[in-house]
């Protein structure tokens, strides 16, 4: 019919004119309800260097393998007891073994017979690794320098990166000896060979 | 079907957490049976003997220090025992007053130290070890306090002390006097009548006394076993006949008598301080003697008795400032002369233990 | 308290049994070297001294001299003996079997001076490696010194 024809017409026209006005307005997206991620994400997101970041992993968490030789291992015991602590520094574990380690603490005369011992230990410990020399025994043979069995000084066994001075050097001394070890990790860099 | 078996040498290194320092042991399992053990001693062997004919007499103070480092102060005293013998030098009875209460300061600390570590072996994982250390931060504390050292004091002279103490240490030391028997019962509570420590130490590395006697033992492995010896009794020196105290003896000789035998020796030395510290008379804390010091010619022979046994001192002078030969009685090596028979036939676990009640230090065994 | 064994009347009594050789001072009870090891058995058989404190060498120009400390616990009496031996092959009885305190000290000196004990179970360098040279306790030791020098 005439009616029907302009009916369906008229209606086909006001859809299509619909169509077309959503169209229009939708020519762009709608912003996701999501600004409140902005301000998660700008708390939670830091940007920093590849080497910042392995840095500071590596000098928070030292895991100490002991080389307790002679009289400074006291000392180093009394730093890991409860009144100085090196557990605050990530160092509790300390356990005996080179394969976990990587920081070989060498405390104590290091003897020509007990030498091959230091070298094993050291050459079992994986990448990376550093050598605390503590005590003067360990920087150069001590109050033994003289003997005939006695080695001046850790580094001619291993390369040292701190040396901490002391007969037996206070367990103060331990802790500024590991925090000096701590500047020095900061500035490693995995570019640069060790 | 018998399955085949042969022996295993094992290596328990030189650097153990177990072995108290550098001591190596190569024992030979059957299974878990040790058939034998062979030590090997001289990981820190540094040479002290020669070094003491190359200083001076008062050079040689600090390096017997290093002897055994756990009870620094007892090494002195043998050795300036032995100079004031020959060199003629008299002691003022207020040096040897301090002596005393610094000597049984030292025993206190090496005893909760070797206690400690007997503790570690058995597997308590360093609880005991650092309830020990607590109080021997206490005792490290009063020892600074007198010589300015925590761990290798340098504080005998020939002659008597090296300084006399500051004001504030007779009311630290009572303070210290008052809380440590409260401690000692603490750890007795904790530990003595402990089932687990009951059942590792009870007939373990049983020596017998006529074992401990032929192999020379003395200190608490000695009295352990049940002999009655104690040098501050037998040959008394210093000030020590002065005082009144008991020798606590073991009746099996096995590793609960030798840790009771250092508990109960803790409690008479806090006896003996008490009444030095009340005989104590005011005076001089040494007398002045010549700083190139040449004793006249002779050898001479002194022993104490130390946390570990009988440390012992032989000097031999030839006139000059330096001594000619200076020996040293290790106790620590002594007693370890019965090792390979207490640990044969008994497992690998107990002999951790049997090792660790014998209570050794490394720096004297070797020197 | 210690008392010291009376060197003379234990000087004439030992040479009753084993013959010459025996000289007593007012410390100490000199043994020629071949006859210590049944002088040693006689005084521990005989009077009971049971305990073997010490024994040390020391190095004279002329001479090896051991110095021996054995006390009788019981009876609280001390004994000092002296052996001298020559500097060329220093050898000496051992005593180890008769006292097992001995056997570990008589290593050392071995080790340490060169002296020989004859009879040691076990009689090799304690302290000191296998390939070391020489015997550093003697006054003629020319060994390295690793000081600050090398």
């Amino acid at each position: 019919m005439e009616i029907d024809r302009i009916l369906s017409a008229e209606i086909e026209s006001r859809e299509s004119a619909g169509i077309e006005a959503l169209r229009a307005a939708s020519q762009h997206p709608i912003p996701d309800p999501d600004g409140w991620l902005d301000e998660q994400i700008k708390r939670n997101m830091l940007f920093t260097t590849v080497d910042a970041a392995l840095n500071w992993a590596r000098k928070t968490s030292l895991w100490p393998v002991t080389a307790f030789t002679a009289c400074c291992t006291f000392e180093f015991i009394g730093a890991s007891s409860a009144r100085f602590d090196i557990a605050r520094f990530g160092m509790e574990v300390l356990r005996a073994s080179p394969r976990q380690a990587d920081l070989l603490v060498c405390a104590g005369t290091l003897t020509w017979k007990m030498a091959p011992q230091i070298k094993r230990l050291y050459d079992q410990m994986a990448e990376p690794k550093w050598v605390i020399a503590m005590g003067a025994c360990a920087i150069s043979g001590g109050i033994f320098c003289d003997s005939y069995s006695v080695v001046p000084g850790y580094n001619r066994i291993v390369p040292v990166d701190v040396y901490i001075p002391g007969c037996p050097p206070r367990p103060e001394t331990l802790l500024a000896g590991i925090e000096t070890l701590r500047h020095k990790i900061e500035k490693e860099s995995i570019s640069k060979p060790r | 079907m018998a399955l085949p078996t042969e022996p295993f040498i094992l290596n328990i290194g030189p650097l153990h957490p177990s072995t108290h320092g550098v001591f190596r042991m190569r024992v030979t399992l059957d299974g878990e049976i040790i058939q034998d053990v062979e030590p090997v001693f001289g990981y820190l062997h540094r040479g002290l003997e020669k070094l003491c004919e190359k200083y001076t007499y008062k050079q040689n103070i600090p390096l017997t220090d290093r002897l055994d480092y756990v009870s620094a102060i007892n090494n002195n005293w043998p050795y300036v025992m032995a100079v004031e013998q020959l060199g003629g030098i008299v002691v003022p009875q207020r040096a040897e007053y301090l002596r005393v209460i610094m000597g049984e300061l030292q025993r206190i600390a090496s005893h909760l130290l070797a206690v400690g570590s007997l503790m570690n072996d058995m597997g308590i994982f360093y609880t005991a070890f650092m309830y020990m250390f607590r109080e021997r931060e206490k005792i490290i504390d009063l020892l600074e306090m007198v010589s300015g050292q925590r761990l290798l004091y340098n504080y005998m002279r020939f002659g008597g002390v090296s300084m006399d103490i500051p004001t504030e240490f007779l009311p630290a030391l009572a303070r210290f006097l008052k809380v440590m028997p409260g401690f000692l019962d603490e750890y007795d509570s904790m530990l003595t009548g402990n089932e687990i420590l009951l059942s590792r130490t009870k007939g373990i590395g049983v020596m017998s006394s006529e074992m401990a006697i032929n192999a020379s033992a003395s200190g608490p492995m000695l009295r352990g076993s049940g002999v009655k010896w104690d040098l501050r009794k037998d040959a008394a020196y210093s000030v020590y006949d002065k005082f009144e105290f008991d020798i606590p003896i073991g009746q099996n000789g096995d590793c609960y008598d030798r840790y009771r035998v250092r508990m109960e020796e803790m409690r008479q030395s806090l006896r003996i301080i008490h009444q030095a510290v009340e005989q104590m008379p005011a005076g001089k804390e040494k007398l002045p003697v010549p700083l190139r010091l040449r004793p006249a010619k002779g050898e001479v022979y002194t022993q104490i008795e130390a946390p570990r046994g009988t440390l012992g001192c032989y000097l031999v002078s030839d006139g000059t400032e330096k001594p000619y030969r200076c020996h040293f009685r290790a106790p620590a090596l002594i007693n370890l002369t019965v090792l390979r028979n207490l640990l044969i036939g008994q497992k690998l676990a107990d002999a951790i233990i049997i090792f660790g009640s014998i209570d050794i230090s490394m720096g004297e065994v070797d020197r | 308290m210690t008392t010291t064994i009376d060197y003379k009347d234990l000087a004439v009594r030992l040479q009753e049994q084993f013959g010459e050789g025996f000289t007593a001072s007012t410390d100490c009870l000199e043994v020629p070297p071949n006859l210590v090891a049944k002088a040693a058995e006689y005084i521990k058989n005989m009077l009971d001294f049971n305990y073997f404190d010490m024994v040390t060498a020391a190095d004279y120009p002329d001479r090896f001299e051991l110095i021996y400390r054995l006390q009788s616990l019981s009876h609280n009496v001390l004994a000092t003996f002296k052996v001298i031996c020559s500097r060329e092959n220093p050898s000496v009885p051992s005593l180890a079997n008769l006292w097992l305190g001995a056997s570990l000290q008589e290593r050392e000196i071995y080790d340490l001076f060169g002296i020989e004990f004859s009879g040691h179970p076990n009689l090799k360098r304690i302290v000191l490696w296998d390939d070391f040279e020489g015997y550093p306790l003697r006054k003629d030791f020319k060994g390295k010194v690793y000081g600050t020098a090398n």
